[in-house]
């Protein structure tokens, strides 16, 4: 029903969209190059020195190790508690299954910085100094729901009947549970560990609340942008933050067929 | 057990694995035990942080010794609601988030028009992975690109002086934070209001094509009441994103332009006082409840 004119106004403005979307992400790439460690435009020429100075500064890599220490920490407790709560959701019929299921969206629901706080709060009231554990704990509170929509979603598109087949041929639980749901759901389990782990990498409210005085990435690259102290070096670490959120994102939604991340990650702010 | 196998008849192969067989007799017991640990973690750890929270924002901290003083008062909210400071805060802050959720709902639905009723499937999915990669990409960095962007220096005011502009200085102002949120938000606005676009059904269009409807006019009132839960669900997400950030703010913000999530983090970082903190916490909640009760009126829910 479109017109010649209203489609040519749509092109027009989904192209002035993509262009406002996508430059400010190829940008960073492009100061990561940059020569002069004055941050104008255009640049002066372009370089890998700031790879090698990022990759020898001992406080990068300090905050790197943290940060792939608690994703991979918080991801597999969100795997495991995540995937528990989707098994058993998927198999309730009670009338506390809706509260439950609200109850493990709310920390995506909820501003980052009440989950931030409240944790916060709860640590210093119950005299737990805050340290690597508390940020996994943040962390792992909020990932939970990423792996569980993963897992349900999967699980409630997964016939029935194939389970009921293999019982009535004879499998025990456990056999049943090997070879026909656990091969069903894997591609959703390691999409959901993915964006998980996506997401506790990037993360940076919940963690400045949960963290002590150690530094994960984001906390390094939000305390130099605000000083505005060797931003050659943020260029760098950013762009690398971005392919290391951006490609398990990919791979999940290849194996989920896209389901997977169309569900907004409230909780990356 | 010899009772319960009496009772019911043992699965065959159960006998191999007992507890298989337990379960089978007990079908209520596997869920239970399945949600016991996400439940306890979520109860012990999240909610239990979440009612301490709320208790918390009751008390006060002793202003020498910084210690927090467990009696129940209400002085962080009379200070918060009779201050002109705070008030200002909470003003500002609410109207920064209308006004990203607006500019945000005009800047989406073309967009999100032209992928659900124009674009050709393939040229469809190429649109929505372009809208979720920048989501997924890094939060912090986005706000970093536009620090070089707005920089005297940076892109904007060489493209501006390379047309003859003179340079716009609008870095570290709010129109700099406006700017930022509504980027940083966008595809949370596109998403939903591409769904619910895609399910306008054809036969209403023509329908009022049919009836005699110009284009426009069938946007007017047919598509765009249709539409209109994705909208509010789109706004969900911008309004309760920007009401609960201090990041943007401290980033790309001015002097003027503190907003609640600024007074939350300031006060637990630097002044530690987390009574306050938590009471300045409880406004974004406390305006997310009547913003998704009336969202819900509206029938958003179904569209998120």
């Amino acid at each position: 029903m479109e017109g010649l004119g209203t489609r040519i106004f749509l092109r027009l403005w989904v192209a002035v969209i993509l262009v406002f979307l996508f430059t400010p992400i190829v940008l960073i790439f492009v100061y990561a190059f940059n020569t002069s460690n004055i941050q104008s435009w255009p640049i002066p020429g372009f370089t890998l020195k700031w790879f090698t100075s990022t990759w020898e500064d001992p406080d990068v890599r300090r905050a790197l190790g943290l940060s792939l220490q608690v994703g991979l920490a918080a991801t597999a407790l969100a795997l495991v508690l995540g995937s528990f709560a989707a098994f058993a959701i998927h198999r309730m019929t009670w009338f506390g299954k809706e509260v439950v299921s609200l109850l493990f969206v709310l920390p995506l629901a909820l501003p980052g910085i009440v989950t931030g706080i409240a944790l916060n709060a709860a640590f210093s009231f119950g005299g737990v100094s805050l340290s690597t554990f508390t940020i996994v704990v943040g962390h792992t509170t909020f990932c939970i729901v990423v792996v569980y929509n993963n897992v349900l979603a999967r699980l409630r598109r997964t016939q029935g009947s194939l389970i009921e087949a293999a019982m009535d041929l004879g499998a025990s639980g456990l056999q049943v549970f090997r070879d026909i749901t656990l091969p069903l759901i894997s591609t959703a389990v390691v999409a959901g560990a993915m964006l998980a782990f996506a997401l506790s990498f990037d993360e940076v409210i919940v963690t400045t609340f949960t963290a002590g005085a150690q530094n994960t990435l984001p906390l390094w690259i939000f305390g130099a942008i605000r000083l505005g102290q060797r931003l050659p070096e943020v260029n760098v670490v950013v762009s690398f933050v971005i392919l290391v959120t951006i490609i398990p994102v990919v791979i999940a939604a290849r194996l989920t067929g896209g389901g997977a991340t169309r569900v907004p990650a409230a909780a990356k702010s | 057990m010899a009772v319960a196998t009496a009772r019911r008849p043992r699965p065959k192969g159960g006998g191999a694995v007992p507890f298989s067989a337990f379960f089978w007799r007990y079908p209520w017991l596997r869920p239970l035990l399945l949600l016991s640990p996400p439940l306890f973690w979520f109860v012990a750890v999240y909610l239990a942080s979440l009612v301490l929270l709320l208790i918390t924002a009751f008390w006060t901290t002793n202003p020498f010794t910084t210690q927090i003083v467990q009696v129940w008062n209400t002085d962080n909210f009379q200070i918060m609601f009779s201050s002109v400071t705070y008030r200002t805060i909470m003003s500002r802050t609410v109207l920064m988030a209308a006004a990203v959720t607006v500019t945000d709902a005009i800047l989406a639905f073309p967009f999100a028009y032209f992928m659900a009723r124009v674009a050709s499937r393939r040229v469809q999915t190429l649109l929505f992975a372009a809208v979720l990669l920048p989501l997924w990409a890094s939060y912090l960095a986005r706000v970093y690109a536009w620090i070089l962007i707005f920089n005297h220096s940076g892109i904007l005011n060489w493209s501006l002086q390379s047309i003859g502009l003179p340079p716009a200085n609008i870095g570290y102002t709010n129109t700099a934070m406006w700017i930022v949120f509504s980027y940083i938000w966008l595809p949370f606005m596109i998403i939903p209001t591409y769904a619910a676009l895609e399910r306008v059904p054809e036969s209403l269009v023509e329908a009022a094509a049919d009836l005699g409807a110009r284009r426009w006019r069938t946007i007017r009132d047919v598509v765009l009441p249709l539409a209109l839960p994705g909208v509010v669900a789109g706004s969900i997400f911008t309004f309760a994103l920007t009401l609960g950030d201090y990041i943007t703010p401290i980033l790309v913000g001015g002097a003027d332009s503190s907003l609640i999530g600024t007074v939350v983090y300031s006060n637990v970082g630097i002044a530690n006082n987390i009574p306050f903190a938590a009471a300045m916490a409880m406004i974004p909640v406390a305006i997310m409840a009547i913003y998704l009760f009336i969202a819900q009126r509206l029938g958003a829910f179904e569209a998120l």
